[in-house]
């Protein structure tokens, strides 16, 4: 079943409003059951296996288990994000297990300037768009040749 | 459905979507907007930290041309996309998006992307456009971005919008539903940019269970753009160009890593070559059957050619382009190294992007430096932002484009006020990632120039948002009406289930119009069958059902995806010859002809409700 939950760790995000799973899910798959105070995927068919729940998970509660209808059993990739990098641990069938780790980001959380500190232009009318020609590294946009005026 | 709420949020520029495209907008709308005194708001369906195509993460940014570096021209990327297009391409789009891209990724950079250099600082190349990326949080960081420079009460996540607001050939809005919240959306705005993906799952994936999901391009990107501006009555062009990746087989994980920066061959099960064994076969589609590289739907259909003939499978030689690698390092301590480097370069490329093709090497036991890889064609997509072209037929730059080209803002549909970017936009292939973010940047200035410049809006019809909202949420009353007539749920004579109903459009659309069991081919006598039995899909539409929010977001995905579908049905068939073989083959037609160098161009009118097809000429720049 792509993701899934381990009913042991699981803790319903603390009845936040909603868990983190159900937060980020991009294809509003994971749901809290009421009664349980636990989450769930509600349809695994549709799931693309692309961790961002098993990545924010706030007690390492999700796994991917791989495709059933497809992949051979017995593998897991575990990631283990933090705010700068992501450790992966792949434990192959035979029993192998490798790692690696891995940057995510340069700056710190939150921090991204929509300007990166590049200098504007201020015409509405321009093709130069927000930070350019400064962001682009030249004087002025590259040239490109015009059919506006011929045709 | 009386209980639902009707919000309605009045802006000025209304960005749909939150990939990156609409985050590309979403900043550059923001600067322009606070300058002009405007008010910006972006609807995604999903959380904009990990919604759309990059919400796992890239291991490469593939359009940066380095023009500052003087490594490329605009004019040789334009180049580049014409050929691997066969000639149908929008060079003045194309041309736009490439003099701006490299500004888009300097502004990456300094977001937090980590981008690969080397011991000099500069940007390490996978290919001659492509860079290496530490990109897991990729889109992460450009989300963050594009919330910071909104402001958060300026975005709404978890409303998926269905439909177009349209008064006087004006689009002025939009409406849809919260995902989480009985709340009916009605969102008013002076300009409208479109930038909500490509499509999944109109064909019929390869793996039918647990595995459905597992797209190579995300099964959330739903159809939803090529939806709104068809049935906002914008002109839509090359509907027919749609994208077939080869990839690792079944868990698609990607190849170019491999085929670019690894130098890694492919062959069939007898060791051939296939690139080298069915080069005669280029002969036929020259002129673009002799450039360099070899247009992506060629090398997809000398690889079918021997899939078709038997000769199968065919593998990635992972292990032959280690040992070559590795054999140049002469020092054995530096070449122990060399190894260890490519080893974690080979799996961050998956662990990046494609998680499910890790899980699939480590469950098969598959060391790349020991044994080859299979690869295979994907099911058929449409994304107009990599070697597809479907989208919107979208005006071009007033600085670049020829008059044929130019009714309005650069990026503006046919229909006045609607803007498209990224998957949205057609004709303009190639963006990817750094593109499409690039390219939403300059819809979204166009965008909000538009909005300046045609302050005062056409009133909006009640009586017509009244109707749409009871057509939106019909679903769920059809449910709640017949659900009891039966014991089983799903079983009901009343209604069809959003699931079984997209299993009934994917069959046919993989039956008829050149799926992954019929090995891409198709003919008119299919095509038409495929339309008759679509258009009783279509009918059927009306009797969706849907007992949660979730599932109505289902039943209004399939019917983004039925139009999707028809509009490529009926532009394959308008387009009488074969031009992309590796994407599909019209086995009546079975030749490209020079009289179709022309863009095939669809338009739905909605008083009508008729489709007009038409040719546009081919403006070239260079």
């Amino acid at each position: 079943m792509p993701s899934y939950v381990i009913t042991e760790k699981c803790d319903g995000c603390k009845a936040l409003d909603k868990t983190a799973c159900q937060h980020i899910c991009p294809n509003d798959l994971m749901v809290l059951d009421k009664e349980t105070k636990k989450a769930y995927n509600r349809d695994p068919q549709m799931c693309w296996e692309c961790m961002c729940c098993v990545k924010i998970c706030p007690v390492q509660a999700m796994e991917v288990r791989g495709y059933a209808d497809f992949v051979p059993m017995g593998a897991m990739v575990t990631p283990l994000r933090s705010t700068d990098s992501i450790m992966w641990t792949i434990k192959f069938r035979s029993g192998t297990l490798k790692r690696f780790k891995f940057p995510i980001r340069t700056t710190p959380e939150g921090s991204a300037v929509p300007d990166g500190g590049f200098k504007s232009s201020d015409d509405l009318k321009s093709p130069l768009l927000f930070t350019e020609p400064d962001s682009s590294g030249m004087k002025e946009l590259p040239p490109v040749k015009s059919l506006s005026k011929v045709a | 459905m009386a209980k639902f709420e009707t919000v309605e949020v009045q802006t000025d520029v209304l960005i749909l979507g939150g990939g990156m495209a609409a985050c590309g907008a979403a900043v550059e709308a923001a600067y322009w907007a606070k300058k002009n005194g405007l008010k910006v708001t972006l609807v995604d369906k999903a959380c904009m930290e990990r919604s759309g195509a990059v919400a796992m993460g890239l291991s490469a940014i593939n359009q940066y041309v380095g023009v500052k570096d003087g490594q490329n021209t605009v004019k040789d990327y334009v180049e580049y996309v014409r050929n691997d297009l066969m000639g149908i391409t929008r060079e003045d789009l194309v041309a736009n998006i490439a003099r701006h891209v490299d500004s888009t990724v300097h502004l990456f950079e300094k977001w937090g992307l980590p981008i690969w250099t080397d011991e000099k600082g500069a940007y390490v190349h996978e290919g001659r456009w492509q860079l290496m990326i530490n990109g897991e949080s990729y889109k992460i960081v450009v989300a963050e971005a594009a919330k910071n420079a909104l402001g958060a009460e300026n975005v709404y996540e978890r409303v998926f919008i269905t439909e177009p607001i349209v008064e006087n050939g004006r689009c002025v809005g939009a409406v849809g539903f919260s995902t989480r919240e009985e709340k009916f959306y009605v969102f008013k705005a002076k300009a409208v940019l479109a930038a909500m993906g490509g499509a999944v799952h109109v064909f019929k994936p390869r793996s039918g269970g647990e595995g459905l999901g597992r797209s190579w391009y995300p099964p959330f990107n739903s159809g939803a753009s090529a939806y709104f501006t068809i049935k906002a009555g914008a002109e839509m062009t090359c509907q027919e160009v749609r994208f077939i990746p080869v990839r690792f087989k079944d868990a698609y994980g990607p190849v170019g890593a491999w085929f670019l920066l690894f130098k890694s061959r492919a062959t069939n099960g007898l060791g051939e070559d296939y690139m080298q064994t069915n080069k005669t076969e280029l002969e036929k589609w020259k002129p673009y059957g002799a450039v360099k590289p070899v247009p992506a739907n060629l090398r997809n259909w000398l690889m079918m050619l021997d899939v078709m003939a038997g000769k199968g499978p065919i593998f990635m030689r992972t292990e032959e382009a280690i040992e070559k690698l590795s054999a140049a390092v002469s020092d054995p301590k530096e070449r122990k190294k060399k190894l260890k480097d490519l080893e974690s370069e080979a799996w961050e490329d998956f662990l990046d992007m494609t998680i499910s093709q890790a899980i699939l090497w480590a469950a098969t036991d598959t060391m790349p430096e020991e044994r080859p890889s299979e690869i295979a064609a994907c099911e058929p997509y449409f994304i107009g932002s990599h070697s597809g072209a479907s989208g919107a037929w979208v005006s071009g730059p007033e600085d670049i484009a020829p008059k044929q080209y130019c009714w309005g803002p650069a990026n503006m549909t046919t229909v006045k006020g609607l803007f498209a970017a990224g998957d949205a936009s057609g004709a303009s292939s190639h963006k990817f990632s750094s593109g499409s973010h690039t390219e939403g940047r300059i819809a979204a200035k166009s965008a909000v120039r538009f909005a300046v410049e045609n302050p005062s809006m056409p009133a909006i019809d009640n009586a017509k948002i009244e109707k749409l909202r009871e057509r939106i949420l019909r679903p769920m009353e059809l449910f709640e009406t017949h659900k009891g007539a039966t014991t089983d749920p799903d079983v009901n004579p009343n209604y069809i289930r959003p699931k079984q109903y997209l299993f009934r459009l994917q069959k046919l659309m993989d039956e008829y119009a050149g799926g992954v069991s019929t090995n891409f081919t198709t003919s008119e006598k299919l095509l038409n069958k495929g339309l008759e039995l679509l258009k009783a899909l279509k009918e059927d539409s009306e009797k969706l059902a849907a007992e949660t929010l979730h599932e109505l977001m289902r039943v209004w995905e399939n019917i983004h995806r039925t139009w999707q579908a028809e509009s490529h049905m009926r532009t394959i068939l308008f387009r009488d010859e074969t031009r992309w073989p590796g994407y599909y083959f019209r086995s009546d037609r079975p030749q490209m002809k020079e009289d179709w160098k022309v863009f095939a161009n669809c338009t739905y009118n909605p008083e009508k409700n008729e489709w007009e097809m038409k040719k546009r000429e081919i403006l070239s720049i260079y």
